[in-house]
């Protein structure tokens, strides 16, 4: 009983999208929406990408979110939610901050949770992504939460394993816990996405953060530009949806929302640019620059940001800018991605 | 042992125009072609043996090809054996097995094995090999370079003297463009074809598939069209030069079936050939990272797929070849960026020319035929690729109507690393003779002689289609 207690007091401070989940009754019947309340449930195995996913299933991931971060409201930030489950962070690029974040979502939800690092270069010495699936099957993950710089490797990982996927960014194919952490953060500063403009500015062609961006935007009724060197523009881009610019001032003229992504040094020995002098010219965000934006306009960044190549200090630290609160969200989203993936059989667990 | 192949509707661009005619094989060569041979003195009394079987005293055996089409032995010009050096993908016991049971009797092995054929000795292993084990003709391609780094050119002479029938760098591009040419004009008394792999590795980078909208949705590194047509447009402008014969292997890209068109009008003696994964699938196939169509070239665009279907259908593309590359399991269950580019493709062909090309009118029958046989046997020198009486009788027969569903397990490579895997097919091999024997029959191989033939034609019989999976 004290466990029914501890699920009822973490139901009662939370969002209806949660509450609306409760335990299956013990009769066995299955659990009944409540009235007015939207009937969607997670149906997903794993989260993959942004891309394919509904509007309802973006805004079910929000709403659940936005539950959970009344956490960071409370003194004692420890709930029994997913008690007996294991997280596995499989990590094969090194991360600082979506591996903490991960960690602390399950941790404060109760879940066991393992890190485990693997560098690519074990690859080589004949541990496969395939051996490593199967051992953490063995080991009985409910959840499997995996980073790997190569594209696929998540879709990979969840066609072999029964526990659920969650994409901690795959090469440059997709990072949907950031781009749902981006979203979540616009909709708590704007409130809206229909018709609201996002300009996201930087390395396009290499970005993970900017397709799951794009995907979730567009999905949402956003308009989204994209702008930097052609040389990390793909012209295809386009076919998503996006206008694509290569002039700074046009694309932040009137913008709603300014995404900086994170340009990495090893694309300027690769030659697609020649130097990051040039670049923070070009394409860095100053205050000056950011003048033809619209005045509340909404400054983010994936992180860990290059000061002063492609966004200056002054901007990181504007008040109009998101970029330590988008930190606090990026718990709250993982939490409730944790819960959503894992729901109903943690529940039948407390009442088994 | 003496075949009579009866009743077939014959297609042999050599021969003329396709008719009903009857083949008599006698000591491995075609001895008459002609209609209703069987009322003929040599093959009298075997009308009652019309379903195989042997025709009482006399060892002539009849093989019924009604409602068949009678090819000569199919040719692919373009096939990775890997042996010597990785036996655990292929070996010529079993690529040449997949080449009998995929109606082809004759493969060209390419030379980037472990070690290469850069040398006389491993030419001679690889024929010497081909002819204790393989069970179809095997002809080797030699290096144009040491080692194929590129740097010095090969002993060409000694190649040529080890009975190589072409030069080739495949896999391995010839970055300086010094050498290349130095390349085609020193093959040229050997009269050796140099085939090109024509891709700029600056330009491919550390590219995985087709560059596009496909790669960028799936955050793929991309592989861009020109990465191929500079390469060819070189290549072409240095065979002009030189005089040199330039075969252009796997044709991927719009760009270059027009580069190649261009070339031809004006004189370049240059030649080409695109693979049925080319013609067929298109880098859509990479979704979901199957990492069996993962190849290079790689599969390209719509518009790509379409121009080099009208490059097969104008002639700009003289062969149908597959670049057979087979990859074992372990090594493409892997991250897509981890795993080696290639696929098997020697037990799917037939079919895909025949359900791709032939059924949706992009080539006739004949056409498509030519592009198998005598087209690369003119390219290579080969006194094959004909049913014309007195060359060794190597022939396929082809049933355009049967349907079936592709399952790698059924596969006699050791490879199955085919992006083909449940595809729906129409017509398939069902008979290939080599040098006057059955070597495959309904799918299955014939390596002991026609004894074990016969039993195995009982099971064909009954419906049994063992190793295809057959589909009515």
């Amino acid at each position: 009983m004290f466990l029914d207690e501890l699920l009822q007091a973490f139901f009662n401070f939370v969002h209806p999208a949660l509450r609306r989940i409760r335990p299956k009754p013990p009769n066995g019947r299955p659990p009944r929406a409540a009235k007015g309340v939207r009937s969607l449930e997670w149906k997903r195995k794993d989260l993959l990408g942004l891309e394919g996913l509904s509007a309802e299933e973006i805004h079910l991931i929000l709403d659940t979110a936005e539950s959970c971060k009344q956490i960071y409201e409370r003194e004692i930030k420890k709930f029994p939610t997913l008690r007996g489950r294991t997280v596995v962070n499989l990590f094969y690029e090194p991360s600082t901050r979506t591996r903490t974040s991960f960690e602390l979502a399950g941790k404060w939800m109760g879940a066991d949770v393992i890190n485990v690092s693997s560098s690519t270069s074990s690859v080589a010495k004949g541990e496969s992504l395939r051996d490593t699936a199967r051992t953490l099957e063995a080991l009985g993950a409910d959840v499997v939460v995996i980073r790997h710089s190569a594209a696929g490797a998540a879709h990979q990982l969840a066609s072999e394993v029964r526990a659920a996927v969650i994409n901690a960014g795959d090469g440059a194919h997709e990072h949907p816990t950031q781009g749902l952490l981006d979203l979540y953060t616009i909709r708590e500063r704007k409130g809206r996405f229909a018709g609201l403009r996002v300009t996201i500015v930087g390395d396009i062609l290499h970005s993970r953060v900017a397709r799951s961006n794009i995907w979730g935007l567009r999905t949402l009724g956003a308009e989204v530009t994209v702008v930097g060197p052609p040389t990390l523009v793909p012209r295809e881009i386009t076919q998503l949806g996006v206008r694509a610019t290569h002039d700074l001032e046009e694309a932040l003229a009137g913008a709603d929302v300014v995404n900086i992504l994170r340009i990495q040094l090893e694309r300027q020995k690769k030659g697609l640019f020649p130097s990051l002098r040039e670049y923070a010219r070009l394409y860095g965000i100053t205050a000056e620059k950011l003048e033809s934006a619209g005045e509340d306009v909404l400054i983010m960044h994936p992180g860990p940001a290059n000061l002063g190549v492609e966004v200056s200090e002054e901007v990181a630290r504007d008040p109009r800018s998101a970029i330590s609160g988008q930190v606090q969200n990026g718990v709250a989203v993982r939490m409730a991605l944790l819960y959503l993936l894992t729901g109903g059989r943690a529940q039948d667990a407390v009442l088994g | 042992m003496r075949y009579l192949v009866k009743g077939g509707l014959v297609v042999d661009p050599a021969l003329g125009p396709e008719g009903r005619r009857d083949i008599l094989i006698e000591d491995g060569k075609v001895a008459a072609v002609g209609e209703d041979l069987a009322a003929t003195g040599e093959a009298r009394g075997s009308r009652k043996a019309s379903h195989d079987g042997h025709s009482g005293g006399d060892d002539l055996k009849v093989i019924d090809a009604t409602g068949k089409v009678v090819v000569p032995g199919l040719i692919d010009m373009h096939v990775h054996l890997r042996e010597p050096g990785r036996e655990d993908e292929e070996t010529i016991h079993s690529g040449t097995r997949a080449a009998a049971r995929g109606g082809f009797t004759g493969v060209v092995a390419m030379a980037n094995t472990s070690p290469v054929a850069d040398n006389g000795a491993v030419v001679d292993f690889v024929r010497e090999k081909a002819r204790r084990e393989g069970l179809v003709n095997v002809y080797p391609v030699g290096a144009v370079t040491k080692g194929q780094k590129g740097e010095e050119l090969a002993e060409i002479g000694e190649l040529a003297g080890a009975g190589a029938i072409a030069l080739s760098d495949d896999g391995h591009p010839i970055a300086n463009a010094g050498l290349m040419r130095r390349a085609l004009e020193y093959a040229g008394p050997f009269n050796l074809p140099v085939i090109v792999h024509a891709e700029d590795k600056d330009l491919a980078g550390d590219g995985v598939m087709h560059e596009g909208f496909v790669s960028l949705k799936l955050g793929l590194k991309g592989i861009p069209a020109a990465t191929e047509e500079v390469m060819i447009a070189r290549d072409l402008l240095l065979a002009e030069m030189t005089g040199g014969r330039l075969h252009i292997a796997h044709v991927s890209t719009a760009g270059a079936v027009e580069l190649i068109r261009q070339a031809k009008r004006r004189g370049v003696r240059v030649t080409a050939e695109a693979t049925p994964h080319h013609f067929t699938l298109t880098d859509e196939a990479v979704f979901g990272y199957n990492t069996n169509a993962r190849v290079s070239p790689p599969l390209r665009a719509a518009e790509d797929v379409a121009a080099v279907r009208a490059g097969l259908a104008d002639g700009t593309i003289d062969v149908i070849a597959t670049d057979h590359a087979p990859h074992t399991r372990e090594e493409k269950a892997v991250e897509f960026d981890l795993a080696p580019p290639g696929m098997v493709g020697l037990e799917t062909a037939v079919a895909l020319v025949l359900t791709e090309l032939v059924a949706r009118g992009v080539l006739s029958l004949r056409e498509a035929v030519a592009k198998l046989t005598a087209n690369p046997a003119k390219i290579l020198g080969l006194a094959a690729g004909t049913l014309q009486v007195g060359v060794l009788a190597d022939l396929t027969i082809l049933d355009l109507e049967r349907e079936w569903v592709v399952d790698t397990r059924a596969f006699v490579s050791r490879s199955r690393n085919s992006p083909f895997e449940g595809r729906r097919l129409r017509g398939m091999p069902v008979l290939t003779m080599v040098g006057g024997k059955v070597v495959a029959r309904d799918g299955r191989i014939v390596a002991d002689g026609e004894e074990k033939m016969a039993e195995d034609g009982s099971a064909a019989g009954r419906g049994v289609v063992a190793g295809w999976a057959a589909n009515g």
